[in-house]
């Protein structure tokens, strides 16, 4: 089998298994629902008393709030994707049969990883988002063009969501316990992504800090990208740059891994 | 399948007893927690870290602005710190019953069903998780805060309403998590609608109720009675309009709402026990 048939097939592999869980996937749109008109009211609020807040009108905020539902489950922006897995195959030793396959551990999690985004992207993300369209006034483009752009801006913000929770789950092969780490992931996701604030919204230098960490590019820059607030080349070179060098500080991590630690068993 | 009910036993008596076992289940979780003790010190460090962060997010909002819907930070904090250390609360006492879910699917609750403890408190207890104890403290610090922080008039009635708030809200939430998990024996995999109304509604609680919808408002008043954990109380503590014209008396009613939840949940736990068939496997 080709290499790229093998990742195809553990990409549609795990989109099959996500798409399995059908309750669970419309308890999860509908919590997401009920956080996105929570937050959205806070969101509308607060621009009524600093209109033009972070550059974003009150439609835009709310389209940014249910951007932020829509893909809270796709990007495991707390944690939550390939990694609580990948944790446990290195606590438990399984590993050892995964470093066996004759299949690069990176990309084969990678493309695991892509198969449950794109499901909970269309099964969890898309019904959160459309119910913000129908009841809430939405900034959103009618160009395909930028669409487009928004689409490769999601992709290149999914490599960034991959290669940081990457480096979380290997570090494990050194700390054993999942525990701090998984929290440390929630904390960082749920903050530097955006998920709170909109990171444009945040004061002076905090805000410029932000911005610049690899966080930004999974839900601060789709959203600038979808709402024209950003040009799309900048914006793919901010993502890109980011994917490689967390890609590459993965490969480093995993080979120093592979060849110092000694796999847990019994 | 049901509850083993001895016969002769009264109601009081079956209280007294599952509260004792939930002691011993949860002091047994307890020990063995802490048998990693720095994991321990991380991790109730770690949940306090990850429960301020909306705070933080509140924060970050008061950098912007002066007064959200009207309300100053301090008012904000009052609610939030009330909201927090409530659920917190009832997140250490009975957020386990979250996994119930599974036990279900892996059958593993048969095993629960067949001890002579009730089974409300076997769920509820257990994996006792002590590091949630984070949350409570994160929320009794914002409370703290915002008590002094606060420019109210305080009377003996208004002091009086500040742990009666903290009870009753914790009892609301309670129910709340009882009535997520009779649900789930509807529904196994459909935890997360129980998040929906626990966490949902605790982040829900921490802004001001004159930013949300007339419809939203009336839904948390009358349906479920989520303002009775603080927008109505704090409301009247606070000297602020509530968005709904409801008389003054009203604000006293959280207990009466706690109870009337309990009830409910009680009524739908026994239903949702009762209706169990376990997978046979």
């Amino acid at each position: 089998m080709g290499a790229g048939r093998l990742y195809a097939a553990v990409a549609v592999g795990s989109f099959r298994r996500y798409a399995t869980y059908r309750v669970a996937t419309a308890a999860g749109v509908f919590t997401n629902t009920v956080f996105g008109l929570i937050l959205v009211y806070t969101y509308l609020a607060l621009w009524d008393e600093r209109p033009d807040l972070g550059g974003y009108d009150q439609a835009q905020a709310v389209t940014y709030v249910w951007l932020g539902q829509a893909l809270f489950a796709a990007l495991a922006l707390q944690g939550g994707g390939f990694e609580v897995e990948l944790m446990e195959r290195i606590r438990t030793g399984e590993i050892a049969v995964d470093l066996y396959r004759p299949a690069d551990l990176q990309l084969w999690w990678l493309a695991s990883d892509l198969g449950r985004m794109l499901f909970q992207l269309a099964g969890r993300g898309v019904i959160p988002f459309v119910f913000g369209a129908l009841f809430f006034p939405m900034a959103l483009p009618g160009d395909f063009g930028t669409w487009a752009a928004f689409l490769v801006a999601l992709l290149l913000a999914a490599v960034v969501s991959f290669g940081i929770r990457y480096l979380a789950a290997l570090s494990v092969f050194w700390l054993m316990d999942a525990r701090g780490v998984m929290q440390a992931l929630m904390v960082t996701g749920i903050f530097c992504s955006g998920m709170t604030l909109p990171l444009n919204a945040f004061p002076d230098a905090l805000g410029d800090v932000v911005q610049a960490l690899p966080w930004a590019a999974q839900l601060q820059v789709p959203a600038d990208v979808l709402m024209g607030e950003t040009a799309p080349l900048g914006a793919f070179a901010f993502q890109a740059a980011w994917a490689v060098a967390l890609l590459a500080a993965g490969r480093l991590l995993q080979s120093a891994a592979t060849r110092r630690v000694v796999v847990q068993g019994g | 399948m049901g509850e083993t009910t001895k016969v002769g036993s009264t109601a009081g008596s079956r209280v007294t007893d599952g509260l004792r076992a939930y002691l011993l289940i949860a002091g047994m979780w307890i020990r063995a927690g802490m048998t990693y003790r720095t994991s321990f010190v991380v991790t109730v460090f770690g949940n306090l870290l990850l429960s301020g962060l909306d705070f933080v997010g509140i924060l970050l909002m008061f950098s912007q602005v002066d007064s959200l819907g009207g309300w100053t930070l301090p008012e904000v904090a009052f609610l939030y710190g009330l909201s927090v250390t409530a659920f917190g609360i009832t997140d250490l006492l009975l957020g386990s019953s979250e996994v119930l879910g599974t036990r279900i699917r892996d059958g593993s609750f048969d095993t629960l069903l067949v001890r002579p403890v009730p089974v409300l408190a076997q769920v509820a207890a257990d994996q006792f998780p002590l590091r949630r104890f984070g949350r409570v403290i994160q929320g009794a610090l914002v409370l703290g805060w915002a008590l002094f922080a606060v420019d109210v008039d305080w009377t003996a009635p208004k002091a009086l309403l500040v742990p009666v708030m903290l009870v009753s809200g914790a009892v609301i939430f309670g129910a709340i998590f009882v009535a997520g998990a009779a649900f789930q024996f509807l529904a196994q995999d459909a935890a997360q609608v129980q998040n929906a109304f626990t966490y949902g509604g605790t982040t829900l609680l921490q802004y001001p109720p004159t930013l949300f919808g007339k419809d939203l408002v009336r839904g948390v008043t009358f349906v479920l009675p989520l303002a009775f954990v603080n927008w109505l109380p704090a409301s009247y503590v606070l000297g602020r309009p509530y968005p709904l014209d409801l008389p003054t008396w009203v604000t006293y009613l959280s207990p009466l709402a706690a109870g009337v939840c309990c009830a409910l949940a009680g009524v739908l736990w026994r239903t949702g026990l009762r209706s169990y068939r376990s997978t046979g496997s």
